[in-house]
């Protein structure tokens, strides 16, 4: 099944939930709206769901009007955020609830219904916990009925809400790795909200950034990570360092570092640079450009180290990750003097009253430019 | 691509349904609640306003309302007390039966108001267990004061306290532990603690049972004896008055208790509105 | 038994049972003693009586009905009232409660006179031979208003509080809106209707302030049993009426615990098990 969304708005009292939205999506494909709240991603979820409206703009699926179709008849899946379980039902209740209430023509028999019933708890790993309430099951078992029950109307898309943001994070890893394991085995259609970057760099094949009612880049996570489109991707997705870069006369320069090349061709005079924990090398040799730093405090985080060094010359401290082992193999410690710069960076263009360019970015890597 | 209007968001069917709906619910409100408030006021001054005047005036009236006035002057104070004693021990203690407890303090509301007047007479009445010894000291309970203001107790009783109970439950003993820890008296702890924290709840408890002590018909009727002037409440009053087919009459003192309704319910609904969090969401009040 | 770390609570229990014995034991007891005076025959002799026989029914039955067309009702105003906007809700929410704070007696004549064959509502029904006051019928209609608040109070904090998803979620899944509200709604707010019935039957069970105005208590046939209670007394029938009033008090006990059993049955859902 593929869909297709144009320009769709939806404007809430004095709120612009959803600004000229378009989008297309896959059969098969699992996508993530990932944003932060009020981003309008639920927006969007919900009228996918058919419990929205927009206020212009327009959907389709398959090339038919997806819109003109009400919710009941749209053969979508929907886990809601907090399940939304029937709370005076059984599970196996829950689960036959969709089929159930078809007209009396399309409902299956008795025992289809059984058969199938009994098919979703096996799939989704209930089997014997048929007869149990709501109220008698743990958080991720019912975020399963509630999968089982969105599963069991067949849909041809599955829409979830924050799937996992009513779980501890054990149980949401675990229910992470099943849910993909899942999609892999149903190729269904899905699309899921979560404002977790990690989820949805772990799960999706493709991402959708959202931010103000806009969508900020979509893409693959490698692509979303490696190469945001815009400020508001850089800094919302993982951690990033961010600093000033001014044009001087032999070229860019922010401290002692100086990316060679200008993409630009001289257009501007100052940019913003962000530059990933990782990508920060450590110990430069002193014939390379870097920054002079001291090393102020070292974060042991499992197999990370997390490290905040002070540069004078940007009068600013970065943040920089390494493998744990590197501590003792790098003999750091703390009030250490090193050299540092990065591997690579996102910069992008600022007009001459400081105003950030979202259009004018340069990837940059050492050694190499990619003009983007 | 065209702009597409929202069309299909609550539909036409959907909000008939409301409209239907909501008018449903305007008439019947209208036929049970708004007509009989407003047939007490058409009634009363069906003859105009010095009918009106004169027969609220008359010394039965008069001695009906202070009648009623000292009753309730009485009866709510002692269910105040109650109220708090039997929340503060409820709320702030574990303790064996608890439970019954619970139920008998709200058992008044499931007992016919005629049986709350009744057993009294059993009591104390001429037949009663302690008839023969209060006739032989002189002492009058029944057909007279005293028993009013028993039975009006007894139909009372729960109201202060169920609203203190769920209130106190949900706040906790926290803030009087500290105030204690902190070197508070019992009675410090209670009047700079315990009372400020409830003092909305207290307020709504006492109006509704207020309301119901000055209205309360079938207990008293039973207990009364409908001495004129001496025993009459004004609910009483009323009944008398409207049996003797003096309509106007009735609908006069009818209408001074409805606009004690009336008042009741204002505060009331101003007592939710403004201090909504201080009050114990509350099932309905009883009889 | 461990050190308590407040004060008070011998002074207040003590107190509370002390004021519960004497105000509501002693005359219960009272009652109870009294009505086993007559003894096992003469109960038997007032119980088969057909006048204390249809007292009893129009009471319990008239409260029955009355609680279960207030059910109904009172779910469609708490739904308006919780769901919709429109103005003047407000003091619509407000009047509700009227039935709770009018005297009894005012409404009593108030509906009397307004379901009578000349007040306003009586002379309206009155071509179409409806006659309300002075029948069975003006038993229903006073038993209605009196009960009327209780099924109201009671469930609008569980409809506030019924999520929007669920009923999103069996759209979503192919119910019609009334397969949603019969299938979805309703059976969540069954507790709570249950209990909205209880309170209004057992308020309009032991009702005598507005109904004897408008009931006209005609013997054998819209004398209710709380009026019967009364005129044993005013022929100085005391065990009798304690009888009948201990009967009266009784029965409403059964009907309590079945409604309690039954809320207890539709409840089952929310209990956590294991």
């Amino acid at each position: 099944m593929t869909l297709e969304l144009f320009r769709l708005n939806r404007r809430f009292a004095g709120f612009h939930a959803l600004n000229d939205v378009s989008l297309a999506i896959a059969p098969g494909e699992f996508v993530a709206l990932l944003g932060p709240s009020g981003s309008g991603k639920t927006t969007l979820l919900r009228i996918l769901a058919g419990l929205d409206y927009p206020d212009s703009g327009a959907a389709l699926k398959d090339g038919e009007d997806f819109l003109a179709t009400p919710a009941r008849e749209r053969r979508v899946g929907m886990v809601f955020q907090h399940y939304a379980l029937f709370r005076h039902l059984t599970v196996v209740e829950n689960i036959a609830f969709g089929l159930r209430v078809r007209p009396w023509r399309q409902r299956p028999s008795r025992a289809k219904i059984h058969e199938r019933v009994d098919r979703l708890l096996a799939r989704v790993q209930l089997e014997g916990l048929g007869g149990r309430y709501p109220s008698q099951l743990s958080g991720g078992q019912r975020q399963r009925v509630a999968l089982a029950r969105a599963l069991a109307v067949e849909p041809d898309l599955l829409l979830l809400d924050e799937p996992f943001g009513a779980l501890d994070a054990q149980v949401r890893v675990a229910l992470r790795r099943w849910l993909r394991e899942l999609h892999e085995e149903l190729r269904l259609t899905t699309v899921f909200v979560t404002h977790d970057q990690e989820e949805a760099l772990e799960l999706a094949d493709r991402v959708v950034v959202m931010n103000r009612g806009r969508i900020e880049q979509v893409g693959s996570p490698e692509v979303i990570y490696q190469q945001p489109a815009t400020p508001f991707v850089c800094e919302f997705i993982g951690k990033v360092n961010r600093f000033a870069v001014r044009r001087t006369s032999v070229g860019w320069a922010a401290g002692g570092w100086m990316p060679e090349g200008d993409p630009w061709e001289g257009r501007f005079a100052g940019a913003v640079a962000y530059v990933r924990p990782e990508q920060l090398r450590l110990a430069v040799p002193a014939t390379e450009p870097a920054w002079e730093a001291r090393l102020r405090h070292i974060y042991l985080a499992g197999s990370i180290a997390h490290l905040e060094l002070h540069v004078p010359s940007l009068d600013q401290v970065l943040e920089v990750d390494v493998a744990s082992e590197d501590l003792s193999r790098l003999g750091l410690q703390p009030g250490m003097d090193l050299r540092l710069a990065p591997r690579s960076a996102v910069l992008f263009a600022q007009d001459p009253a400081g105003a950030t360019l979202e259009h004018e970015r340069w990837i940059w890597h050492e050694r190499d430019r990619v003009h983007a | 691509m065209s702009a597409r209007p929202r069309q299909r968001k609550p539909g036409l069917p959907r909000r008939l349904v409301h409209v239907v709906l909501i008018l449903f619910a305007l008439v019947f409100l209208l036929l049970f609640l708004v007509l009989p408030l407003a047939t007490v006021f058409v009634e009363a001054f069906r003859q105009g306003v010095l009918p009106y005047l004169s027969a609220i005036r008359e010394p039965e009236a008069l001695a009906a309302i202070r009648l009623t006035l000292l009753v309730a002057v009485i009866a709510v104070p002692l269910n105040v007390v109650f109220g708090l004693a039997a929340a503060w021990a409820m709320t702030r203690f574990e303790f064996r039966g608890k439970a019954l407890l619970g139920a008998l303090i709200d058992l008044p509301f499931s007992v016919s108001p005629v049986i709350s007047g009744l057993v009294y007479v059993l009591l104390f009445g001429a037949q009663g267990w302690f008839g023969p010894w209060l006739d032989a000291h002189g002492v009058k309970i029944i057909f007279a004061v005293p028993g009013l203001v028993l039975a009006t107790v007894f139909i009372t009783l729960p109201f202060v306290a169920r609203e203190l109970i769920p209130l106190m439950q949900a706040q906790g003993s926290e803030e009087e532990e500290a105030a204690r820890v902190l070197g508070a008296g019992g009675w410090q702890m209670f009047f700079r603690v315990t009372l400020p924290n409830i003092r909305w709840a207290l307020l709504y408890g006492v109006l509704l049972c207020n309301a119901r002590a000055m209205g309360e018909f079938g207990a008293v009727s039973v207990v009364s004896g409908h001495i004129r002037g001496l025993t009459t409440t004004m609910p009483l009053e009323v009944e008398m008055r409207y049996n003797e087919y003096d309509y106007v009459g009735a609908f006069a003192v009818a209408s001074l208790l409805a606009l004690l309704a009336l008042v009741t319910l204002g505060v009331k609904t101003l007592l939710e509105w403004r201090y909504r969090g201080e009050l114990a969401a509350h099932a309905p009040g009883g009889h | 038994m461990r050190r308590r770390v407040l004060p008070g609570f011998g002074l207040s229990l003590g107190y509370a049972l002390a004021y519960l014995g004497l105000i509501v034991l002693l005359p219960l007891a009272a009652l109870a003693w009294k009505a086993s005076g007559i003894g096992p025959h003469g109960l038997v002799r007032l119980l088969s009586a057909p006048r204390t026989l249809a007292a009893l029914r129009l009471s319990i039955g008239g409260a029955v009905v009355a609680a279960l067309f207030n059910v109904a009702i009172g779910l469609l105003v708490g739904w308006v009232l919780v769901r919709y906007r429109f103005p003047g809700r407000r003091l619509l929410d407000a009047l509700v409660d009227l039935p709770f704070a009018l005297p009894t007696a005012v409404a009593g004549i108030a509906l009397s006179t307004l379901y009578s064959p000349n007040g306003w509502v009586g002379a309206f029904l009155e071509p179409f031979g409806i006659k309300v006051a002075y029948t069975r019928l003006g038993v229903f209609v006073a038993m209605v208003f009196v009960g009327f608040p209780f099924v109201v109070r009671t469930l609008q904090p569980v409809l506030a509080s019924l999520e929007r998803e669920v009923e999103e979620a069996a759209e979503s899944l192919g119910a019609r809106r009334w397969q949603t509200f019969f299938r979805v709604i309703l059976p969540m707010l069954a507790p709570t209707l249950l209990t909205g019935f209880a309170l209004a039957m057992a308020r309009a069970v032991g009702e005598y302030g507005s109904v004897i105005f408008i009931a006209g208590n005609i013997p054998m046939h819209s004398e209710i049993a709380p009026l019967l209670i009364v005129q044993k007394l005013e022929e100085f029938d005391y065990a009798g009426a304690a009888a009948l009033g201990a009967a009266m008090l009784l029965l409403s006990f059964v009907l309590l615990i079945l409604v309690a059993l039954l809320q207890r049955w539709s409840n089952r859902w929310a209990e956590v098990s294991q």
